[in-house]
């Protein structure tokens, strides 16, 4: 590799960034944008589901259960039934999506220390939100319930529900560090798709071709700017997504940022690679979107990965993403180093090299 | 090496049912300017990308300065200057970013870098546009500035595609005249053209069609094969001959018929 050549073609590729004003523009919002557009998206979908309540007890505890509903955030109430007829015809008009019956002595059993009986009636149409519904629902009452028996018995189950307590902060910190991951994957990979095919579409590339240029230094040549490019947009998602969502970054920021930066490498080869096998934007476009769209379900990014079959299992492994899923995860999350991370990390870079060595090799210095 | 700079035999690309180029065999003498003549679609920048290692081709034999073009195109590329018949210079860079990122490419550095882009923006009569965006440069303008990227590096070859297209006659002649002191210099130029006045100019010409030689040679000796007026007489001849459509007499028919026209109205 030559380094002049190799450090011209970066000189080159920053100058058609910076003459660029409008993407440049773009790669600072697109982070900005996407982690505001998808964080609310997924995590607020679970919020403010219509509940109808029928309180058949109209005691303290059953107004103070209605009342835990409400202050979840999960719920709001709609309306007051005065029976449980009444909540069957909202529920069927499609007014609430949620009704909640306390039966008469409600109260007493809880008082004697009995787990008291309530029944939770969703509407099963959008299984997402029955699910929350169901889940969140469960949670509340059961943490009431636990708490009210715990009243003044044992300090320690008190601070046990308080732990399980705002289930929807959880969710928060569980989807946010994916969707840092999933954010930087689509915008690196869009960022150098085009990379080569813009040569090809406007001619440029059959005068680079003619000159004794080598591949190497073409593709990484073209590559450094990106890393950079990625690298920033890395730090926006990262710390305005932890920040705008409350979410703590419990294990190390700098060995985050390292294999950040990693990622971004790694994101940048699956654009570069097809950027070589395509020949105009419009076909890059389209396998970038084919590449992308699959790692959403692949990676573990909304369903776990244990489930999968093996067959499917193992797809997901190609996919750089999976594993800084894992590494986001587990610094963001679990506060975990390189001691249980080193083989997500082994697997990244692997990846990510082999990609590499890919697009190099798939790029032929000819027309054909 | 001969004194021929290229040599091709039987050579031949296709492009799936399409063959472009359909057995050429050239013998290019070094020093001169060569020029390939043909109407669109005839082959010319099919022939001139084997030979510069765009395109593989399909198969027969090309060699230039020697050197294969199968296995060795990218030492051919060390001593060739290409202008493509598409303006293909960075639209986004400016005249000097687009001459120092070629010369870098080609290996041109430092002191050396700065005097060979002085001397060629000189040549290329582009002075005082030296910070303008290559994109916003007219026709003729883009054309000097793409031959200057071409020469860069001192090349012994110089293949130039159409590189008159579109440039208006004043612009046409003055690229001419740096065509000449090039050749004048010993460099050796292959040239593909539209124009029978350029045509006109080379030392040898080689007339394609459909993929094919028709005829090859000085354009006097050309001219002197038949009997003809000019070297447009000999290629319609060759057209007509190899289609066996009568060119020429539809054209004298349109003619006839204008000038009856005419009569018509007076
Ligand atoms: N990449 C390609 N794929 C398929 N067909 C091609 C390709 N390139 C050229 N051709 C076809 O090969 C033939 C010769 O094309 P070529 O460009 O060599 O002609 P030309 O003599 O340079 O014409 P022009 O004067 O228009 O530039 C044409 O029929 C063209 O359509
Ligand atoms: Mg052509």
């Amino acid at each position: 590799m030559n380094l002049s050549r190799f450090g011209m073609v970066i000189w080159k590729e920053f100058k058609h960034i910076y003459r660029d004003p409008v993407s440049l523009r773009l790669v600072i919002l697109m982070p900005l944008l996407f982690t505001l557009l998808f964080g609310y998206a997924i995590t607020t979908d679970v919020e403010h589901i219509g509940l109808a309540v029928y309180d058949g007890d109209q005691s303290y505890e059953s107004r103070e259960l209605i009342r835990k509903f409400v202050a979840s955030d999960y719920f709001s109430l709609e309306q007051m039934a005065g029976d449980s007829l009444q909540l069957e015809a909202l529920l069927d008009a499609g007014e609430v999506k949620a009704a909640l019956v306390i039966p008469e002595g409600y109260g007493k059993k809880l008082k004697r220390g009995e787990v008291p009986e309530s029944l939770l009636i969703i509407d099963g149409t959008d299984p997402t939100i029955a699910r929350t519904a169901l889940q969140s629902g469960n949670l509340i009452a059961n943490v009431y319930n636990m708490r009210t028996l715990s009243d003044g018995v044992f300090q320690v189950a008190e601070m046990k529900t308080r732990v399980w307590y705002n289930p929807n902060l959880e969710s928060a910190k569980f989807i946010i560090p994916g969707l840092i991951g999933l954010i930087m994957q689509n915008i690196t990979v869009m960022l150098t798709a085009f990379a080569l095919v813009r040569e090809k579409e406007k001619g440029t590339i059959e005068q680079l071709i003619v000159t004794p240029l080598r591949p190497v230094e073409l593709i990484l040549g073209k590559l450094v700017p990106y890393i950079m490019i990625g690298s920033i947009d890395f730090l926006i998602a990262l710390f305005f997504g932890t920040w705008y969502f409350h979410v703590p970054i419990n294990g190390s920021i700098f060995l985050l940022l390292g294999l950040g930066f990693l990622f971004v490498i790694s994101a940048l080869a699956i654009g570069m690679l097809i950027s070589t096998v395509t020949k105009n934007q419009l076909q890059s476009m389209q396998l970038a979107f084919i590449t992308i769209l699959p790692t959403v379900l692949l990676s573990g990014f909304m369903f776990p990965r244990d489930g999968m079959p093996l067959a499917v299992y193992w797809l997901g492994n190609l996919f750089p993403m999976t594993y800084f899923l894992e590494i986001l995860r587990g610094i963001i999350l679990k506060g975990i180093g390189l001691e249980y991370l080193w083989k997500e990390v082994a697997g990244m870079t692997a990846i990510g090299a082999l990609l590499l060595a890919a697009a190099i090799k798939k790029f032929h210095k000819s027309l054909d | 090496m001969n004194g021929y700079l290229i040599e091709t035999e039987d050579l031949r690309k296709a492009f799936g049912d399409v063959t472009a180029v359909d057995g050429i065999s050239l013998k290019i003498p070094a020093g001169s300017i060569y020029g390939i003549l043909g109407p669109n679609g005839a082959g010319k920048s099919t022939t001139i990308r084997m030979l510069c290692g765009l395109l593989t081709p399909s198969s027969g034999k090309a060699r230039v300065n020697g050197l294969d073009v199968y296995t060795q195109s990218e030492q051919i590329k060390q001593r060739l200057g290409y202008m493509s018949q598409s303006f293909s210079l960075y639209d986004d860079l400016t005249v000097l970013e687009n001459l120092r990122f070629y010369a870098t490419i080609y290996g041109v550095r430092g002191r050396e870098r700065e005097e060979r882009i002085r001397q060629l923006i000189a040549m290329a009569g582009i002075t005082g546009r030296e910070r303008q965006l290559a994109g916003t440069l007219s026709g003729g303008w883009k054309q000097r500035l793409a031959l200057g990227c071409a020469l860069i590096h001192k090349p012994q070859l110089l293949v130039l595609d159409e590189p008159t297209a579109g440039v208006d006659p004043v612009a046409r002649r003055v690229f001419w005249e740096l065509i000449f002191k090039l050749a004048a210099q010993g460099i050796t130029v292959l040239i593909t053209t539209h124009y029978m006045d350029e045509a006109q100019s080379c030392d040898r010409i080689a007339f394609v069609f459909g993929g094919k030689i028709l005829a090859e040679g000085t354009p006097a000796e050309l001219v002197a094969s038949g009997e003809f007026r000019n070297l447009e007489d000999v290629f319609i001849d060759y057209v007509e001959q190899t289609t066996g459509q009568k060119v020429r007499s539809s054209f004298e028919e349109i003619k006839f018929l204008l000038r009856s026209d005419g009569g018509g109205v007076q």
